[in-house]
């Protein structure tokens, strides 16, 4: 790998994030609505406080957030804030900060998400080799319709679908939550697995929605490789065809699922954030929900900051990584 | 599959002709992309219930507190009513063309952009293509919906269902821009364009001429795509609670059916509605973009059999 790519990329990720900042510090500004008086306001109609004590703490607040100063300052202080994480106070649970908020949901996330996309990624590149191999059984290659249908479907309808079936008439798993309402969250062998079975039916509406995704594109990338010249070639010397397709068809089919990856993530956590939801999962998509639903607005703009984040840090080593599997790329950065 | 099916004689095919012809191998290959007819099929009943659905049902009712609320389906009301006195069916008579057409902006508007960004790129190369294409690869990794959330939220509540479709539009470009120049690409390279090149042609007399109608099956598969796209990402901020409040569309069903807990206190036929009719919507469109890119890319067709 050369340096050059990798100092390229590198800068690229940081341009996201710069993006995703300015992005964050644009539009908000763009409309006419003010979240702190909104807010104040909401809490002062709540409480039957006397309207007039609202405008000077509005006063107050703007001053230290520094919404007071010219537009340029803002932004530099906006920028200075943003990288180093201090996204500033939620509006609605007063003392947290939202960073804290957001790294106690954050795990809960990205655990959910690695898993379910790994053994998706996993099972349908393999279903989808399987379904383009001539010798493989028609059992198998009778999926591709079911595929393609549950490919089509959002994660979230058919968690709900599951959901119903399997949490509330079955009785056979959990409701909402990511564990029991008692719980204190710990290390102990018991809390991991409730963890697992609170995990099964979110994970399910994820797996079996990307899976088909992955069947189909492994399979027509199969369809290509089957017609390269090489594999008439391991034909004709007589290879067992068990070492064909683990060797050569395999291999060579799944890197562009590699690549997918990288630009699959996006999507799926746009979906998982509402299978969250429909599970009350503890995650970033729920701590997003309960944010939008009270007009907590810092809390909106810190998560949204932090999933683009941790996105861009999953692609870059991602990208970092494809080379390393596919040769013919190392070669030619190198050339 | 070469061949065309066996011509009847030539004498009697003459005058009737080509149309006829036409029309014949048209249906035979359809008979052979069942995929497409099905998908087609699909999505004009769904528009069909929008279009007929008025003249049997009180649309009237499609907003709160106009009918009994948790009434099951019974003779009234078809698959029922929901807690704030909705009738579900007048619901999905309004609300599923409004959801649709959301999505028909959005998907439009999106193409529209990516054709003339993805035949920019494509066509001008150098610098141009640079930008155009550095652009959509940045916002491809990063996640649509969230992006759209903060769009939606400052102008949160008094959104109309315009608004969303353009909103959604935003983001809904940059596939088509990727697919349509590379594509561009490809065929920029032809004889017969560079022929047409050097007899003097100037360069959107080309793109219109020569470029576009052989992207045609491309168009088309990605405007399908990007309505498909587009209705997922508006039903995922309408679920979040971004969308219209006082439309009924699917998406703000499913707020609602969210927000009073429809599935734990068992009015099933409050949710499974919606979920239906937008999981049928997703596989009509799915449908038919499958059965799009086997005609614009017959390598496909040996997968399918």
């Amino acid at each position: 790998m050369r340096v050059s790519y990798l100092l390229k990329r590198i800068g690229l990720f940081f341009l996201v994030l710069w993006g995703a900042a300015t992005l964050n510090f644009i539009i908000p500004r763009l409309s006419s609505a003010d979240p702190i008086r909104e807010r104040l306001s909401a809490m002062a109609v709540q409480s039957g406080y006397v309207q007039t004590g609202v405008e000077d703490m509005v006063r107050a607040y703007q001053q230290k957030f520094g919404l007071d100063q010219p537009l340029y300052m803002q932004y530099f202080r906006y920028l200075r804030d943003i990288f180093t994480f201090n996204f500033g106070y939620s509006l609605s649970l007063y003392p947290a900060k939202v960073l804290d908020l957001i790294l106690n949901a954050l795990p809960w996330t990205i655990g959910l998400l690695t898993v379910s996309t790994l053994i998706a990624f996993t099972l349908g590149t393999l279903f989808g080799a399987l379904m383009a191999w001539p010798k493989a059984p028609k059992l198998v290659k009778s999926l591709a319709s079911p595929f393609l249908t549950l490919s089509a479907i959002p994660h979230y309808l058919l968690g709900l679908i599951l959901l119903y079936i399997f949490a509330f008439t079955l009785k056979k798993l959990p409701l909402y939550g990511g564990y029991p309402a008692g719980m204190v969250p710990n290390l102990s062998l018991s809390f991991i697995g409730t963890i697992l079975q609170h995990s099964i039916l979110p994970a399910c509406s994820i797996v079996f929605v990307e899976m088909g995704f992955w069947a189909l594109g492994m399979r027509s990338m199969m369809v290509t490789t089957e017609g390269e010249d090489y594999m008439l070639f391991a034909e004709a010397r007589g290879l067992r065809s068990n070492f064909i397709f683990r060797n050569y068809a395999l291999r060579n089919a799944m890197l562009p699922q590699y690549t997918s990856l990288a630009l699959s993530i996006g999507r799926v956590v746009s979906g998982s954030l509402i299978v969250e939801i429909i599970f009350t999962y503890p995650g970033i998509g729920s701590l997003l929900y309960t944010a939008i639903k009270g007009s907590d607005y810092f809390v909106i703009y810190g998560v949204v900051f932090m999933v683009i984040l941790t996105l861009g840090l999953a692609t870059l080593v991602l990208d970092l990584v494809y080379p390393l599997l596919d040769p013919r790329i190392r070669y030619h950065q190198g050339a | 599959m070469g061949t065309i099916a066996v011509t009847p004689s030539a004498e009697s095919v003459q005058m009737r002709g080509v149309g006829m012809e036409r029309a014949r191998t048209f249906r035979a290959y359809l008979r052979r992309n069942p995929t497409l007819i099905i998908g087609f099929i699909l999505l004009l009943a769904l528009i069909g219930i929008g279009v007929i659905g008025p003249f049997f049902v009180d649309t009237a009712q499609a907003q709160p507190a106009t009918v009994p609320p948790d009434q099951h389906p019974s003779r009234a009301y078809p698959i029922g009513t929901d807690d704030q006195g909705r009738n579900l069916l007048a619901v999905v008579v309004v609300g599923l063309p409004l959801t649709m057409r959301m999505g028909f902006i959005a998907g439009t508007v999106g193409v529209g952009i990516g054709i003339i960004l993805g035949f920019t790129a494509g066509y001008l190369g150098g610098i141009v293509d640079n930008v155009i294409r550095t652009t959509a690869d940045i916002l491809l990794t990063v996640p649509g919906l969230v992006v759209l959330i903060i769009i939606a939220s400052t102008i949160k509540g008094s959104i109309t269902v315009e608004q969303m479709a353009l909103v959604v539009a935003s983001l809904a470009w940059m596939w088509p821009t990727r697919t349509i120049r590379a594509q561009v690409l490809s065929l920029r390279e032809r004889a017969y364009v560079q022929m047409a090149k050097m007899s003097g042609m100037k360069t959107p007399e080309i793109i219109f001429a020569e470029l576009m109608p052989n992207l045609l099956p491309y168009l088309a598969a990605s405007f399908v795509g990007s309505v498909g796209s587009a209705i997922l990402a508006s039903v995922g901020l309408e679920a979040l609670g971004l969308g219209p409040q006082n439309a009924p569309t699917m998406g703000m069903t499913i707020y609602w059916f969210l927000s009073f807990n429809a599935l734990i206190r068992g009015l099933w036929w409050w949710w499974i509605t919606p979920i239906v009719l937008l999981a049928l919507i997703f596989i009509s469109l799915t449908l038919i973009s499958v059965g799009l890119d086997e005609i614009a890319n017959p390598r496909v067709r040996r997968a399918a059999r």
